[in-house]
């Protein structure tokens, strides 16, 4: 396994920037994740490491050495596509052999053998080794995708949105898998995604990018707790974040020069009362079973919280709201506490 | 607006049953949600309430009217579906006053009317811009707006956020579910996705393989699902089933799983011996050392708020939600109880819910 360092790497296409300078280093072992929506620049991050595209400026290293201008044959890194990409007319076997029978490896067919028992074992699908790709589900051909990347033992794993295109449940279930897989061989993996969920579950650390910038890189509880902006706050909290000015709901003691507040459902005390009292009022009750979403309104801002389901709040009730240690923002949108 | 009454539809196709014998009540100014995987019959459902398929059995009655075998377009609803089709030439204005300008009301009241309708989606600021240009959530309010301005008896949406991605989703959730009281239209909304179901319905039928497994309001279903499949797809993470073997008997408020006993509420039924299972929501797991009932840390998935512990119990693994300032460590073994009066038993040989003390009737169809 390895470590990979981005130093000031730019790629444009044509008059559109899609990464600007961009430096990061992801230690050997290490599980990044780098989330963005659409256009963000991280599939383009991605290519830019495994050669499929070619930097028009910064460096790229792979335990040291620069591969800026190495083929991607040459850089030891394995790819995962949202699509799966199996060889349809091969059996899961074949499919996880394959990559071990290339001419260059000269590998024996006993120690093919192993490995791909070994994987099979690992990524869970070595009940259906003898079967057709084409007979699996949605979620066992990505595991023997995942599967055919691991054969290899590369240096460095690249995963472009795998779980996608997975029902909510089996990529619940994949994506403990896949970091139980990485943290047990101990793989250097960096992985994008647009689903702020599987960022936050799988990451040691999450990138998170906008418009070919790197925002803020940090622990998921860092990124989540302590934005460095307004821009990143907004990425990650379901309910999303509240964004608020200052005068709205009383709050003690905000830091001086804040513009902007970002209350997440834990930072607001709601209470009801009398009518006389009140600084807001509930619109509506989402009920989402585990938990309700109260749809609140205050002025004329609405705000989003969250409730107990067993909870004794009903649409119309007058609420007093109040923040609770709440993100501080001042006018460009830098957190200042 | 209008009530739909569905008495004893079925369609086959061929040799397959696509519905089989569908009976539901959506009240005037209710919005009902048909929720299930590929498959289950919920759109062939809402295709034969908009007449776009025709029923092999049963009646669909709009307002106390049957219309079961009427052309669609002498059926007063309004369909919106996944893809959002504009006139692409068009402005805002011309595409949500198209519908009028065809059935030939004048000028001035399709003026009126447009502006009231782009008020109440609050698009009004961009009437005039073309609608090349409009984001995705401004193209599906004004495919909205042309379906609400005819101001039919009723609204049938066919996955109309399937294409969006996640974080807009939730957007046009809380905007669907807004406008809808506003207007207070009758409304039937297919959907695959639990979370839209819960979020926006006044009553969701859940279906699997072409029958209603389950009528009622998100949280009828959410605390009570009447059977193991409804349990298992609602949910995120879905209740976890815990399967055991054993006899009830009535009055029984506990049962055993691997020799122990663990409280439930109390069953009000008698079984014989067979094959049940034990229905615990992820956040209706306490972690407590002294209890006698052991798990191991399989992994932990942070979430902000809160987060999800994989957990091997019982010989399989579960999921319980806890809060996020918690501290496990991989490997490590842990005491676990459950809230007694959240927990759910079904009969795995019927896949029904066993009747307990905290059940209300039954919601079977």
């Amino acid at each position: 396994m390895s470590n990979i360092s981005l130093q000031n790497v730019s790629k444009s296409f044509g008059a559109k920037k899609a990464v600007s300078g961009i430096s990061l280093d992801i230690a050997d072992g290490e599980f990044v994740v780098l989330l963005g929506p659409t256009g963000a620049g991280k599939t383009t991050t991605l290519r830019l490491i495994a050669g499929l595209e070619k930097l028009d400026a910064g460096d790229i290293l792979i335990d040291g050495s620069r591969v800026n201008d190495e083929a991607p044959s040459g850089r030891d890194v394995a790819f995962v596509f949202q699509a799966y990409s199996l060889y349809p007319h091969l059996s899961v076997y074949e499919n996880l052999a394959f990559p071990l029978r290339a001419p260059a490896r000269k590998m024996a067919e006993s120690d093919i053998d192993a490995r791909v028992q070994d994987v099979a074992k690992m990524v869970r699908i070595d009940h259906k080794l003898q079967n057709k790709s084409t007979k699996l589900s949605g979620g066992e051909m990505q595991r023997v995708a995942i599967g055919r990347a691991l054969v290899r033992d590369p240096a460095i794993f690249l995963m472009d949105e795998p779980l996608s295109s997975l029902d909510a449940k089996l990529r619940g279930d994949l994506r403990l898998e896949l970091k139980r897989i990485q943290s047990e061989i101990g793989a250097t993996l960096l992985y994008v995604t647009h689903d702020q969920i599987e960022a936050m579950t799988m990451a040691d650390r999450i990138g998170i990018l906008s418009d070919g910038v790197l925002a803020q890189i940090g622990t998921p509880r860092e990124i989540y707790e302590k934005p460095a902006n307004l821009y990143v706050a907004q990425r990650l909290g379901q309910p999303h974040i509240n964004i608020l000015t200052p005068d709205m709901i009383p709050a003690q003691s905000l830091p001086a020069g804040t513009k902007h507040i970002g209350a997440r459902t834990e930072h607001i005390a709601i209470e009801t009362v009398a009518p006389s009292k009140a600084n807001g009022s509930i619109d509506w009750i989402e009920h989402l079973g585990d938990q309700n979403h109260l749809h609140l309104r205050a002025g004329d801002k609405k705000l989003v919280a969250l409730a107990d389901p067993f909870s004794p709040f009903k649409a119309g009730d007058a609420v007093h709201l109040t923040l609770k240690s709440p993100l501080c923002f001042d006018q460009s949108g830098n957190r200042i506490g | 607006m209008a009530e739909i009454r569905i008495e004893n539809l079925h369609k086959s196709f061929g040799d397959f049953v696509a519905v089989h014998d569908s009976n539901f009540v959506v009240k005037d100014g209710e919005f009902l949600a048909l929720l299930g995987p590929s498959g289950c019959g919920k759109t062939t459902t809402l295709r034969m309430i908009a007449g776009l398929e025709l029923p092999s059995d049963g009646a669909i009655l709009l307002d106390g009217e049957n219309v079961t075998f009427n052309r669609a377009r002498d059926r007063d609803i309004a369909f919106v579906f996944q893809l959002f089709a504009l006139y692409p030439h068009m402005n805002v204005r011309k595409n949500i006053g198209f519908p009028l300008l065809a059935q030939g009301v004048p000028a001035a009241e399709i003026k009126a009317r447009v502006e009231e309708t782009a008020r109440l989606l609050q698009i009004d600021h961009i009437l005039d811009k073309p609608v090349s240009g409009l984001a995705g959530g401004d193209r599906q309010r004004v495919a909205l707006g042309r379906a609400i301005i005819r101001r039919p008896k009723c609204f049938l949406m066919d996955e109309p956020l399937g294409t969006l991605d996640a974080e807009f989703r939730d957007v046009m959730v809380r905007e669907l579910r807004e406008l809808h009281l506003r207007i207070k239209a009758t409304t039937v909304y297919v959907t695959h996705d639990q979370l839209e179901a819960m979020a926006m319905a006044d009553k969701i039928a859940v279906m699997n393989k072409g029958v209603v497994e389950q009528f009622g309001t998100p949280q009828e279903i959410y605390n009570n699902p009447a059977t193991l499949f409804v349990a298992d797809f609602i949910g995120s993470p879905s209740m976890n089933l815990i399967k055991f073997e054993g006899a009830f008997r009535q009055g029984d408020n506990f049962v055993s799983i691997a020799g122990t006993k663990i409280a439930v509420p109390q069953i009000s039924a008698d079984l014989a011996v067979g094959k049940r299972v034990l229905g615990v929501r992820p956040e209706h797991f306490r972690f407590d050392a002294k209890s006698l009932i052991r798990a191991k840390i399989y992994g932990t998935e942070y979430l902000g708020t809160t987060q999800i512990v994989a957990l091997e119990m019982f010989g399989a693994m579960v999921r319980a939600r806890a809060a996020s300032d918690l501290n496990f460590t991989v490997g490590e073994t842990v005491g676990v109880t459950f809230e007694t009066a959240r927990l759910s038993l079904f009969d795995a040989e019927t896949g029904k819910a066993v009747k307990t003390a905290t059940t209300k009737e039954a919601a079977h169809v």
